[in-house]
């Protein structure tokens, strides 16, 4: 399997599960312009999220060309160890990616 | 292209209907995609928000100065009940509609991402709960040097 796009770290914090994810992505607004040719960037950016957990969607967020380069997403949920937690992304090129991972019990 | 963003901007209109964000007649008649939109009133338009009401619930965490205008954190918590979408708004920028979340049941209406900012900005937050939207500001200051500024 081809290494993920995404870094997905879940975390217990008491009744909640905290996300963490960080998404490798160039996030391109289509307004940059390249330094060489003067020519415009093409816009290539992220323009859906979904967080699932355990088949649930927990969030969901629609971005624009305006998030970072490799965009960072951090919230919680109510959940526990156990937990599926999916991260689902396209972009405005329809690519996109997905990684699930097993919320780990806290040591 | 035109026929790209016709598309794009009639599926987010058709998910923004079916959330029921916006009214049938309203999505159509105002039809714009807000994240296309050029200023922050034509944002509210698009998305159909008026007369939103100033809350201190909201709460924006964003640093003050930012030095480096590319990757500035910034967390958005809204307190009030209810809350179920969170609009994060960048002013200044070209397109300043930066962001939507969505809450599904059981999210911590939080969020933290980090977002471009070109200029000197308001970071501007929209909580909608129920069919109410409340909303705050604050402003972060872009230095381009290194110095801090």
């Amino acid at each position: 399997m081809a290494k993920s796009t995404i870094k997905l770290r879940t975390k217990v914090k008491g009744d909640k599960v905290q996300v963490k994810a960080l998404i490798k992505h160039p996030m391109e607004t289509g307004l940059r312009k390249d330094k060489k040719t003067g020519k415009k960037i093409p816009a290539h950016y992220i323009n859906h999220v979904v967080v699932e957990a355990n088949g649930k969607q927990v969030l969901s967020a629609d971005w624009s060309g305006s998030i970072s380069k490799n965009p960072f997403l951090s919230f919680s949920y109510k959940g526990g160890a156990g937990d599926k937690v999916k991260l689902s992304w396209k972009d405005n090129t329809d690519k996109s990616d997905m990684l699930e991972v097993e919320v780990k019990a806290k040591k | 292209m035109k026929r790209r963003s016709f598309l794009k901007g009639s599926l987010i209109a058709g998910a923004a209907v079916s959330t029921g964000l916006l009214s049938p007649n309203m999505a159509f008649a105002e039809g714009a995609d807000p994240f296309e939109a050029k200023s922050v009133d034509d944002v509210l338009k698009a998305l159909g928000i008026s007369g939103a009401e100033t809350s201190d619930k909201i709460k924006i965490k964003a640093p003050e100065i930012a030095e480096n205008g590319a990757v500035v954190p910034v967390g958005i918590t809204s307190e009030i009940e209810g809350t179920t979408e969170i609009i994060s708004i960048t002013a200044a920028n070209p397109t300043p509609m930066a962001a939507k979340y969505t809450f599904g049941e059981g999210a911590v209406t939080s969020v933290k991402s980090r977002f471009k900012m070109g200029k000197t900005t308001d970071v501007i937050a929209i909580a909608k709960a129920g069919d109410k939207y409340y909303t705050a500001k604050t402003e972060v200051k872009v230095t381009k040097g290194g110095c801090g500024g």
